[in-house]
């Protein structure tokens, strides 16, 4: 009972159950959902599909995460990954060699340059003028696309160069490029700042800004290194949609992954008022944003609704996690435990 | 507005000369007019709109004329009704993601049930109540289960927009007659000036928002919540019913703008209006309310969407510069006023 | 008419329990009509439990509330409001973005053809702000107006709606000895008029001067209901903790025994004119190593402010500090900590703790943020530290993962030090680190300082209770409208000289009230309550400007 008590209270419970549920649905539909083949030497299967098109919103939402839990949160993220797109295929695009390694890597280190010059510039709206998260990089969020579409003068911008598109749709031992990416993202996040005290002084300046200061932490460079590292992320995840598809289109690549990022979080039970958060709970979430999308193909829905789908998702995680639903079971099953008689502690 | 009028002061001290003192203090009240968090932002756009407008006149030919500023208002009356919905949810430190997808949605219910041989007079009724139920339910979700207003709108967003893809995934055409003629009547207004009745129908939503937000306990209560909720709350004003209707009142307006923007699409389509939420929300910033909550006008939400209207209409005029840099202006206007609103209450500090 | 002998409100066996803890255990509580009704206890007693079962924010879990003879329940503070209980919080819950008129009016405003009748709203507001003596704008902004005059406008809006009782919180923690004697004329008079009120203090003086009836509230407990005129101070204070006030005696004891050891007292620290715009004139500090120097002051005497300074939170705009002979400038916190210097602020709540984080990483947090992230402090290191702070300063729960956020006023203070002691600091600076916390606590803490000041480490010690200050400093320094006045050996120097340096020529001082306050010899000569005795040292000097605090 009680050991019982402890699991459905932990703060991964519901988004696990979600996850599992997902799978089950899935399995009903297609036996065959946890098969993993190997064919030509590479992982196939609807799992390696789930984790390899989920990779560039884990990437983000990882980068999202520690953006939260300082109590920030980063709505530019689409814009980055348009603009990283974007540059790096114009780079392509107007080299001579455009199939050449070292072309394709001069055009993913601008790119990913100029992501961090985006990220600091997040940073410097969030930590130096202290502006509300929410509206600074709103204003990237409006004017990125604009410039997108500035550098791809309104073209979608198609490229025909093997090692870039490798970045979207290689294997490597097997393994979909994609998912190595964001597990080596995914991982040095969580070493980074978990086995140092990042974790801790991101945390803390989430909880209290001010105490925080007095005690010492430098919330400046806190918040510039986190919105470099999401802009980074994102521009990152920008770089995989947009070799999966070997063309930028600076109006739709990346459309609404902010939001999936987001979503991923908040199913992965990081609160957005910032403070603690989990990493872990950011895998799972990204993971039941891609299962759903996966499963109303699976199940045969029209792939349209997939939104009203990701509607219903985030509406059923929110109100599980709710204060007021936790109160409102406690009390339940109190008044259960009354009614037996015995006194049982709902605790 | 009356209030302008009494905008703190102390008075000149007694006993020195007269004439300096009264221009000082004039001075002084001038200066704290502007550095005010409630009065600063809406006169410096106010200045900005104008200022615009004449540059506009002065380098353009045809520019600075009557027509062309009634044409900001045809052009954006329903962004002024969207505009109006989200001054209600970000006066009570809150935010509505979902109002463009509800604008694409009622736009693709009127289509499709028009098609579907509807009368107007019902289909009209139907979506306002339609969005107004859907701003109640976010509204619920926010206030009895405590999810931040940006999730649960989030979730309205997805919700509305995935709709709009079930109901067709192609664009429908609206052929029925009351709505072509709605979309094509002009009301003249002498000088050769005319106006559509979507102008009218915005400035009527304008006016009750004003007179509700400045008038009503209901609409003081909205300015309350975002002043503090908490001790809205211990003053025992009804917290939870206005936050919950301000969404409903968002919602609303939504249906609305959405009804006024197919008068001037004539279709329905259900990628239509994306990105219109953050326009909405860039106009109430640069009409100056506060995103935190507590300070902000109806009216210069409604300025807020004239100068993004008017920027539109200096890019159309320029002929060489590319839409893309329409989102750049607005972003960089963005930054400006946002800096300006930091600026503002931090000197009150 | 309801009987006058008959107590307007009665409760009887009220519980209340949240998560793991019984805040109310069957207490009874009542008040009588025209009289002044004061709520006793230390934190954590349940006296806000009550007040806010009274003023329907909680619901009760067991027994009845009757007012005016009429059963009552309360689902909301709107309900009890309309009922005739009216309440002022101890952190002032009125709208910064309203007018001053819309603050006391808000949920009553005057309508006319279903719109708010805004001219009758200000001329109604101005007429209860003439009142209470306040002559402000009734239509300037609530922002615009210091905090005390904003407890003002909040007692106005709450005396408007006819209050049958009014709840006043911690009224006077904000307020000056003007102020507060203006606070008392206003509850005289509506006590005259039959109102019942409720008044909650920490300052003994206040309740002894202006309360006729005391309950006291222990642990969630009732302890019992007393008329104060027959209900001595030390035995009030004893109800309240429960034990023997033996501690402190024994403190002081020692307080005298310790002296600075004159060869070792190098001067650690030395401001030298260091000061700040709107905070604290230029002024000289020298602190020596195991010396401890208490800052004595109103509030607002810039005695937080010059704090601040030595902390390196405020940054200052002239003068410089000197730290073991160096001269320094001190910007960011950071820096004071990596001089050794630790500041705990006296807002526990915003400034201190980050209640989400664990007992453990709190006390870890300064000396990591010392090290930097990239050198965490080993696992094992920081569960030793923990362990032996908890140990040390008898936190409770004894448990280092548990959140801070959920230990009591105290046990957070606690915290704070263990975290500011982790750094091995050569001066201490602590800002009011008593206030609001229970004795007990309060008796440890002090007793720390000397332990900690007989190693050798430097203690700038603020507190508003000039005992407090006494008993433990070696100097103290008294400042005076954000400058510092008078910098004195503690060698048989008194409250009442202190008080006497503190008040010096800034307060009028009425001739009764100096009468009253000569009999009553303060257990806790809290400074708020000074205005009385400064009356005979009182030079004559100008008298302050009168606008400047938005009074006339």
């Amino acid at each position: 009972m009680n050991v019982l008590a402890r699991v459905v209270a932990h703060r991964l419970f519901w988004p696990v159950v979600m996850l599992l549920v997902l799978f089950a649905i899935n399995l009903i539909a297609f036996p065959g959902f946890f098969t993993v083949s190997v064919r030509d030497g590479h992982l196939f299967g609807s799992l390696i599909d789930i984790l390899r098109n989920g990779a560039p919103t884990l990437i983000i939402a990882v980068g999202m995460t520690l953006v939260i839990a300082t109590r920030g949160i980063d709505l530019s993220v689409g814009a980055i990954a348009a603009i990283s797109g974007a540059v790096a295929c114009s780079i392509i695009l107007g080299s001579p060699t455009p199939g050449s390694l070292a072309t394709v890597a001069v055009a993913v280190s601008v790119a990913l340059l100029i992501s961090l010059v985006l990220g600091v510039w997040n940073g410097f709206l969030v930590a130096v003028l202290g502006i509300q998260p929410i509206i600074a990089t709103l204003i990237l969020m409006t004017a990125g696309r604009g410039v997108a579409m500035l550098i791809t003068e309104g073209q979608i911008l198609t490229v025909n160069s093997p090692p870039f598109k490798f970045l979207g749709s290689g294997f490597w031992f097997g393994v979909p490029i994609a998912v190595i990416i964001a597990a080596v993202v995914f991982g040095l996040a969580a070493l980074i700042t978990r086995r140092t005290a990042l974790g801790m002084f991101i945390e803390s300046v989430g909880i209290n800004p001010e105490a925080s200061r007095q005690a010492g932490v430098r919330a400046r460079g806190l918040l510039f290194a986190v919105y470099t590292f999401c802009a980074f992320c994102a521009a990152i995840a920008g770089l995989i949609l947009t070799a999966n598809t070997a063309a930028a289109d600076a109006n739709n690549t990346g459309l609404f992954i902010e939001l999936d990022a987001i979503l991923a979080v908040v199913i992965g039970g990081t609160s957005l008022a910032g403070g603690r958060y989990s990493l872990l709970g950011t895998l799972v979430g990204a993971l039941v944003i891609q299962t759903l999308v996966t499963t109303v193909y699976t199940v045969g829905i029209p792939p349209i609704a997939t939104m009203v789908f990701k509607a219903a998702v985030v509406t059923v995680v929110c109100l599980l996690q709710s204060p007021t639903t936790a109160e409102a079971f406690s009390g339940f099953r109190r008044r259960l435990a009354l009614r037996a008689g015995k006194g049982v502690a709902a605790s | 507005m009356t209030k302008l009028l009494d905008a703190p002061q102390r008075p000149a001290r007694s006993g020195g000369p007269a004439g300096p003192a009264q221009r000082q203090g004039l001075a002084r009240s001038i200066r704290s007019l502007l550095t005010s968090p409630k009065y600063g932002p809406v006169i410096v756009t106010a200045v900005l709109f104008v200022a615009v407008f004449v540059i506009g006149g002065v380098r353009y030919r045809g520019f600075f004329s009557g027509q062309v500023f009634l044409n900001l208002l045809v052009d954006n009356s329903y962004l002024i009704v969207l505009a109006v919905g989200m001054t209600f949810v970000i006066l009570t430190g809150g935010i509505d993601l979902s109002v463009g997808a509800v604008v694409a949605l009622s736009g693709m219910i009127a289509a499709s049930l028009l098609q579907s041989g509807w009368s107007p007079g019902v289909v009209i009724p139907l979506i306002l109540v339609l969005t107004s139920v859907l701003g109640l339910l976010v509204g619920l979700m926010i206030h009895v289960f405590k999810v931040q207003p940006f999730i649960a709108t989030l979730a309205a967003m997805f919700l509305a927009r995935g709709l709009c893809y079930v109901i067709s995934q192609n664009s429908i055409s609206i052929t029925d007659e009351t709505f072509v003629q709605l979309a094509v009547a002009r009301i003249p207004l002498g000088g050769g000036m005319s106006i559509t009745p979507s102008v009218i129908i915005a400035v009527v939503v304008v006016a009750v928002a004003v007179w509700v937000l400045h008038a009503t306990r209901f609409g003081r209560t909205v300015y309350a919540i975002g002043g503090g909720e908490q001790s809205g709350l211990l003053m025992g004003l009804p917290v939870a019913r206005t936050k919950v209707l301000v969404y409903v009142i968002s919602g609303f307006c939504s249906g609305l703008a959405g009804v006024l923007f197919t008068f001037y699409t004539l279709s329905g389509y259900p990628l239509t209006a994306i990105g219109t939420e953050l326009d909405a929300i860039a106009a109430v910033v640069i009409g100056g309310t506060l995103l935190t909550g507590g300070y902000g006008f109806v009216l210069g939400s409604v300025l807020g969407v004239l100068v993004l209207g008017v920027i539109q209409t200096i890019i159309t005029f320029e002929g060489t510069l590319s839409s893309w840099w329409t989102k750049i202006f607005i972003g960089a206007l963005l930054l400006v006023f946002i800096i300006l609103q930091k600026v503002l209450t931090a000197r009150r500090r | 008419m309801t009987d006058p002998a008959a107590p307007v409100v009665e409760m009887r066996g009220i519980s209340i329990e949240f998560p793991g803890v019984k805040a109310l255990d069957g207490v009874d509580f009542r008040m009588f009509p025209g009289e002044v009704h004061s709520l006793m206890g230390e934190n954590g007693a349940g006296k806000s439990t009550l007040i806010k079962a009274l003023t329907g924010v909680y619901g009760i879990d067991a027994g009845t509330i009757t007012l005016s003879g009429e059963h009552v329940s309360f689902s909301g503070p709107a309900q009890a409001q309309a009922a005739g209980i009216s309440t002022v919080y101890q952190e002032v819950n009125l709208l910064p973005n309203l007018s001053v008129a819309e603050n006391i009016m808000l949920g009553r405003e005057p309508r006319r053809l279903g719109a708010i009748d805004w001219r009758a709203m200000r001329r109604r507001s101005a007429e209860l702000l003439g009142g209470l003596n306040l002559d402000i704008d009734p239509g300037s902004l609530l922002g615009d107006h210091s905090l005390a005059v904003q407890q003002l406008i909040a007692i106005a809006r709450a005396i408007d709606v006819n209050a049958k009782v009014l709840i006043l919180d911690e009224p006077t923690s904000s307020l000056d000895t003007d102020e507060v004697a203006e606070l008392f004329r206003v509850i005289r008079s509506l006590k005259e008029q039959g109102v019942a009120i409720l008044f909650v203090s920490h300052f003994l003086d206040q309740v002894y001067e202006i309360c006729d009836r005391l309950t006291v509230l222990r642990n969630g407990k009732l302890v019992g209901e007393y008329l104060v005129e027959e209900l001595l101070r030390i035995d009030l204070v004893q109800k309240m903790i429960g034990k023997e006030l033996t501690v402190l005696d024994d403190l002081e004891q020692r307080a005298r025994s310790v002296v600075v050891d004159e060869s070792d007292a190098a001067t650690f620290v030395n401001a030298s004119k260091l000061g700040r715009r709107g905070g604290i004139q230029p002024a000289d500090l020298p602190i020596a190593a195991g010396e401890v120097v208490g800052l004595a002051g109103l509030l607002g005497s810039g005695r937080t402010e010059f704090a601040r300074l030595l902390g390196g939170i405020d940054r200052a705009d002239t003068g410089e500090l000197t730290i073991r002979g160096k001269a320094t400038k001190l910007r960011t916190p950071r820096q004071a900590i990596s001089h050794r210097i630790a500041f705990s602020s006296e807002n526990r709540r915003d400034e201190g703790i980050v209640g989400d984080l664990t007992v453990r990483d709190n006390i870890v947090l300064a000396l990591q943020a010392d090290r930097g992230w990239f050198r965490p402090i080993p696992k094992k290191r920081q569960d030793e530290l923990t362990q032996s702070y908890i140990q040390t300063l008898n936190i409770r729960p004894a448990n280092p993962d548990a959140l801070v956020r959920n230990l009591s006023g105290g046990n957070q203070q606690k915290v704070l030090l263990a975290r500011w002691l982790a750094i091995a600091p050569r001066l201490l600076i602590l800002d009011e680190p008593t206030r609001g916390i229970d004795i007990g606590a309060k008796a440890e803490i002090q007793k720390l300082v000397f332990t900690l000041a007989e190693n050798g480490m430097s203690v700038l010690f603020i507190s508003a209770e000039l005992e407090e200050v006494l008993r433990l400093s070696h100097r103290v320094v008294v400042l005076r409208d954000r400058r510092v006045v008078a910098d004195l050996e503690n060698d048989g120097l008194t409250v009442d000289a202190l008080l006497a340096l503190i008040a010096d020529g800034s307060v009028e001082a009425d001739a009764a009230e100096l009468a009253d306050a000569a009999e009553l010899a303060p257990v806790t000569a809290s400074v708020t309550s000074v205005a009385p005795a400064d009356a005979a040292a009182s030079a004559p000097q100008p008298p302050t400007d009168p606008a400047s605090g938005g009074r006339a």
